[in-house]
């Protein structure tokens, strides 16, 4: 089945310039997994070094964050989207 | 890159960092790059969610959260970002960065903005002292993700 994964700006010099990949997946990490093996550089920026998620990654499918759904363990269908959202954070120095 | 943007979208970002004076504001910066510079179309403002502790909490914690609040931490709601992003895709312009501001604080990124940053995006931060927007900078994230380069902002008169 194929899912749609989109991939935000600063993630598209890691995937040929690609602004959407396609992979065959029935999970949400699946599709991440086999997004990360085809394009090696790009999962130093999804993964800790225990391999898990960063924390600074979101992932949404459709329009809802799979934090509240089954996590990475949530299934996904043919023709889904997936979106990495780049967690947005900063502030002053305190 | 230069981030090219004109005087008008300037103040819509110092008028919104002066508005949400003590807390800090954020936005997002949408239109072209052609590889020499990024062109702003469109200044969106955003909402902090740092005003919403309990659910910032549950997307991106600090470590302090009696000490890392709205005054001194600012988290973009990513369903936001989201449909933002959506909405620059259909009128084929790209999310080129975003802008935050530093109340009381100079326009220098903090270590908790490099350790947060993503390569490629415009960081704009605007420093506001006492209410009054006074000083911008914009910064890239160097490759390595070392340290923050930074970009020269062109504004457009």
């Amino acid at each position: 089945m194929a899912v749609k994964i989109m991939i935000p700006t600063p993630l598209r010099q890691y995937v040929g310039k690609q602004d959407q990949v396609e992979v065959e997946a029935k999970t949400v990490a699946e599709a991440l997994s086999k997004l990360a093996s085809e394009y090696s550089e790009l999962r130093r920026h999804l993964y800790n070094q225990e391999g898990k998620l960063r924390s600074f990654v979101n992932v949404y499918l459709g329009d809802e964050d799979i934090r509240f759904l089954q996590k990475e363990q949530t299934p996904v269908n043919d023709n889904d989207v997936l979106s990495i959202v780049p967690s947005i954070a900063g502030g002053a120095a305190q | 890159m230069a981030l090219r943007i004109r005087a008008a979208q300037r103040d819509v970002i110092y008028q919104h960092a002066a508005r949400d004076y003590p807390s800090e504001c954020c936005g997002v910066l949408l239109g072209t790059a052609d590889g020499e510079s990024k062109q702003v179309a469109e200044v969106v403002a955003l909402k902090n969610l740092r005003h919403d502790p309990r659910h910032a909490q549950e997307l991106l914690p600090v470590d302090d959260p009696a000490r890392e609040t709205e005054r001194n931490r600012f988290l973009i709601d990513p369903l936001e970002q989201l449909r933002v992003e959506k909405d620059a895709r259909a009128r084929r312009w790209e999310v080129l960065g975003y802008y935050h501001s530093h109340p009381d604080h100079p326009a220098r990124p903090s270590v908790y903005d490099r350790e947060h940053a993503w390569p490629w995006y415009s960081y704009v931060i605007v420093s506001v002292e006492g209410g009054i927007a006074k000083d911008w900078t914009c910064w890239v994230l160097a490759e390595d993700g070392g340290m923050f380069n930074p970009e020269p902002i062109e504004v457009i008169e």
